[in-house]
């Protein structure tokens, strides 16, 4: 499952690709903690729309984002054959909601090309760059800024 | 081996200092609370050194020199008596007690360790 | 962690006891009831503190320590006569001790003037003069150094020469040098240390094999030193030894001459070493007779035997129960753990009811036993964290003291139960409340002595603090003997700010319960004892933050009791579970008054879209938990549902609609900060039997968010009946 570059410099790093709707995006290894199957949340009041609720992930309460809304797509259609991707985002943990693992990329951090301007500014706020890999546009998401910045307007 | 020192203060904060010290300079330590712990630890690991301090609750210092100094099977084990009294009459009185020698609180670890070398060969 | 850092931290723990011990024994002292032990104990604490303060160089302390010490010597040895005067001065230096340990441990300025004026009066108590040295550090050495000529020897050196000189030493050690642990060998080693020697040993004082005592000393030991090291250096050798044996230190200008006789240099004899080496610890040397033996072993078990007895006399006073050092951080995560078994343990019980399998005995059994053992270890595994409350009850002795001083008046502080455990985390959060309490017990409870006299009172006020544990929660108690709550100058203040109508019937406990409401302050100008006006409602906010509740009873003329009831953990919380549109919810059980169905006649519409609800004499408004959490769009019918009567921190009350109650029962509180952050309304979450995180109502701010608990003076009137 994994796809090798050229590595001329640079350092390799390791990024999990996932599906949401017809898009891939990808995280970098080491922020995620797991993977796991959807499990119904239980909604937070008052909370922005792409903060599903919470769920119990081993004793700890766990905030769910829906990443499809966050990017500004439609949300997800939240069902058993969704994934949960249990990333470490500062000192919290968190999920995030996605249609579908798809890959586990080894790439050179030199092969991040900046992210093109078509793109919203919704989605730009969180993709920091772009792989090509086999035709594939697989956008790198930025954890840091997922549950900050425009949090506090929906709030 | 190493050689066994067996301190006795009433004081956490002493012991864990003399331990640290002593157990620097190769020295395994055994600890007692007080006078009549520390007859109790001695008759269970019967140390090479003993370092003492005088002020205890249930049996002081001199209490337990003495003690120690009657039973024939602990004759010449050296007793060391910590003091932050450097006066003499109370170094008398540890002496009069049977007190080999005595160091003076505070104390640092290499005077410590060069006085206890000075009795435990 | 580095260690000194560590043993500094134990240090700075350990006077924490050291310093509880002091004010217990002091307060004693002053009340009588101490007695000789007491007093060792309360010199031992000020005595431990200057040690290990001297170990860290914390001269300041130190010093104060030292001149607190001597005076508390005096006591001891029965010179200084332990008058209410003298113990006054005392408590005031245990007091200002405690300061100097604080700022010792942050490393904080501190007021010299007030440490210089009591070491005035101490030094005064005890005797000394101005300019007597105050102790610093390591105090008056009598030991010379190195390189100081001192002249303490039988022989003057009259100067000390650059080259090295040679000096004759003559020993003969007594029987005691030996029994004290000191051996000839090592003297001599040490002197071989400061330069050259030779040895030698006269040994005609040694008698035949069968008349030698094994324990004498027969032998005299002369060295001739060459050293450029002082008589003193020399004479520092044999300081330990210098009563124990006969010892000249002559220098000699002309060399190594004088009687020899007999002259061997010491390993050649071989029974010279048996004489001069004592028995080892434990070990028998050789050349013991067996007369000796015999002799030994009569007396080993004698002291062994000695030992024993003085034992049991201490031990049957108090079995000091064997206790260790254990990291917090490890208690929590074991606390954390066993809520985790908790939750798993309930939801293992509903996944097994829901199986249908509960129904086989066997089952039903094992899950009922392993519920059992599962509250036992919670149980168990919090009373590790829980601590009694004597630290913080003697925390307010000391306050007392300070308010008596600082308001004329004679209050002392009664304490009991001391001994009650209370979980750490609550302990801490109760420091504050309980202190605005007492300074308001002082300052406004009891009276001055005159009017206590005209009252025909004692002139010296009391103020009791007790803790207890009562049905599953903590009750504490503040009650003074005072005057009683001056309930016409309440009520007058009440209605001057607005709070009651001036026309408003009130009962004697509602009158009472003024006090609790927020802007409410009796100090017409602020004391400066009580601080900034501090009320009773930041009192009992802080109170209700913990999960508990407060109440206050007052006898006109005979003192008020303030009554705090706390829950024995802040880990875990009692609450309804209730069902609120498809969600559950947890609503602290503290929190809720009634619960009850609604009657048609008693809902009212209120305005537009208000409505509220009869309760007892007056309305309170209802609220519709559903809707104002955003589970749904339209209000519920409340007659198809429950409310709940709620009371929030302001005294105010209120009543939500939710659609069932499900239980009561005791929930683990998870926190939703952590991987999350504040939200407004609910105070925490917890774990379902089914595994689903449920949310904890934070009844304050949601009543708060909802906008319509701004009260009426009726539903004020209301509320607090």
């Amino acid at each position: 499952m994994t796809e090798k570059n050229a590595a001329a410099g640079g350092s390799a790093c390791e990024f999990i690709a996932f599906r949401i709707g017809a898009q891939e995006f990808c995280i970098d290894i080491m922020c995620v903690r797991e993977i796991r199957g959807w499990t119904p949340a239980t909604a937070l009041p008052h909370a922005p729309s792409y903060v599903r609720g919470v769920i119990n992930l081993r004793g700890s309460v766990l905030p769910i984002v829906d990443l499809a809304e966050r990017l500004g797509f439609p949300p997800i259609e939240a069902t058993a054959r969704e994934v949960i991707i249990v990333v470490q985002v500062g000192g919290q943990i968190i999920g995030l909601l996605v249609d579908a693992v798809s890959d586990i990329l080894t790439q050179s951090t030199e092969n991040i090309q900046p992210t093109p301007e078509v793109a919203t500014d919704l989605a730009k706020s969180f993709v920091r760059g772009v792989l090509a890999v086999d035709r594939r546009m697989i956008g790198l998401i930025e954890l840091d800024s997922l549950m900050s910045a425009q949090v506090e307007k929906a709030a | 081996m190493s050689i066994t020192i067996l301190t006795v203060d009433d004081s956490r904060t002493m012991r864990d200092m003399l331990k640290v010290a002593l157990t620097e300079a190769g020295y395994r330590v055994v600890q007692a609370v007080d006078g009549l712990h520390g007859l109790e630890v001695l008759l269970q690991e019967a140390p090479r050194v003993i370092i003492t301090d005088i002020n205890m609750p249930k049996l002081d210092g001199f209490g337990f020199i003495e003690r120690v100094r009657e039973d024939q099977r602990f004759l010449g084990v050296p007793i060391l008596v910590l003091t932050t009294e450097s006066s003499a009459e109370k170094k008398n009185i540890a002496r009069r007690a049977g007190a080999t020698g005595w160091i003076v609180k505070p104390f640092d670890s290499v005077k410590l360790v060069d006085v206890v070398r000075r009795v435990a060969a | 962690m580095d260690t000194m850092a560590a043993i500094r931290e134990t240090f700075f723990q350990e006077c924490e006891e050291q310093l509880g011990e002091l004010e217990v024994g002091l307060v004693a002292m002053d009340e009588g009831e101490a007695d000789s032990e007491t007093v060792n104990a309360v010199f031992r604490a000020v005595h431990s503190i200057k040690g290990g303060a001297g170990a860290f160089e914390l001269d300041r302390l130190v010093r104060f320590a030292h001149v607190f010490e001597t005076a508390l010597d005096l006591i001891r040895s029965e010179k200084l006569a332990p008058t209410s005067a003298v113990l006054k001065t005392m408590l005031h230096s245990a007091d200002v001790l405690a300061d100097l340990v604080k700022a010792a441990r942050t490393d904080e300025p501190f007021d010299e003037t007030r440490v210089e004026s009591l070491i005035d009066e101490l030094k005064g108590l005890t005797g000394q003069s101005r300019d007597a040295s105050d102790g610093d550090k390591a105090g008056e050495q009598a030991e010379p150094l190195d390189f100081q000529p001192v002249t303490l020897s039988i022989d003057d050196e009259p100067e000390p020469a650059p080259a090295a000189t040679t000096y004759t030493i003559r020993m003969t050690p007594w029987p005691d040098l030996y029994r004290k642990g000191n051996e000839t060998v090592r003297l001599l080693r040490e002197l071989a240390r400061l330069g050259d020697v030779s040895t030698a040993c006269d040994t005609r004082a040694l008698p035949l094999l069968d008349a030698l005592d094994p324990e004498g000393a027969y032998l005299t030991w002369r060295v001739e030193l060459a050293t450029a090291r002082n008589a003193a250096t020399i004479e520092e050798v044999f300081e330990f030894v210098v009563d124990d044996c006969e010892l000249e230190i002559v220098p000699s200008r002309s060399g190594a001459t004088g009687e020899a006789p007999q002259l061997s240099p010491i390993p050649e004899i071989g029974i010279a070493p048996v004489a001069a080496d004592p028995v080892d610890s434990g070990e028998r040397s050789a050349g013991e007779s067996r007369a000796q033996e015999d002799e030994a072993r009569c007396q080993a078990p004698r002291a062994a035997q000695e030992a024993e007895k003085a034992r049991p006399e201490q031990g049957k006073a108090e079995a000091a129960a064997p206790t260790i050092r254990v990291d917090l951080e490890r208690v929590d995560r074991l606390i954390n753990l066993v809520g985790e078994l908790v939750i798993n343990q309930a939801m293992l019980s509903q996944r097994v009811m829901e199986a249908g399998l509960a129904r086989s005995s066997s089952v039903a059994a094992g899950l009922g036993a392993l519920e059992q053992l599962t509250r036992e270890i919670q149980e168990g595994v919090m009373a590790i964290r829980a601590q009694p409350v004597k630290p913080l009850f003697q925390r307010m002795s000391r306050i007392v003291r300070e308010l008596t001083d600082a308001t004329g008046k004679s209050v002392r502080l009664r304490t009991e139960g001391e001994a009650t455990e209370v979980d750490r985390t609550v302990i801490e959060r109760l420091a504050d409340p309980l202190t605005h309490m007492i300074r308001n017990a002082v300052d406004h409870g009891v009276e001055t002595p005159d009017v206590r006299a005209a009252a025909g009172k004692a002139a010296q006020g009391e103020v009791k603090l007790s803790a207890a544990h009562r049905s599953g929660r903590i009750i504490i108690e503040v009650s003074d003997d005072g005057a009683g709550i001056d309930r016409p100058r309440v009520r007058a203040i009440a209605v001057k700010k607005e709070l009651i109508a001036p026309d408003a019937q009130l009962s004697d406990g509602e009158i009472d319960n003024l006090l609790f409401l927020p802007g409410f302050s009796t100090a017409t100008s602020v004391s400066n004892i009580s601080g900034r006006g501090v009320g009773m409602d930041v009192v009992k906010r802080s109170i209700q933050a913990l999960g508990g509740r407060i109440s206050i009873a007052s006898r006109q003329g005979l003192g008020s009791t303030f009554s705090l009831s706390l829950p024995l953990t802040l880990a875990v919380l009692d609450g309804m579970v209730v069902k609120v549109a498809d969600q559950t919810l947890v609503v602290p059980l503290t929190a809720i008054v009634e619960t009850l169905r609604p009657k048609r006649s008693d809902v009212h519409a209120l305005g537009l879209d208000a409505r509220v609800i009869s309760d007892r004499g007056g309305f309170v408004p209802l609220i519709d938990v559903g809707q104002e959490l955003g589970y749904r769009k339209a209000a519920a019918d409340p007659f198809a549902g429950v409310v709940l009567i709620v009371e929030t921190e302001v005294s105010t009350r209120c009543a939500l609609v939710v659609d069932a109650i499900h239980d009561q029962r005791q929930v683990v509180i998870k926190s939703l900060e952590a991987n999350y952050r504040q939200v407004p309304g609910i105070a925490a979450a917890t774990i379902l039997g089914d595994g689903r995180v449920a949310l904890i109502l934070d009844i304050d701010t949601f009543v708060a968010r909802t906008n319509r608990a701004a009260p009426t003076s009726e539903t004020l009137l209301a509320a607090t009946g």
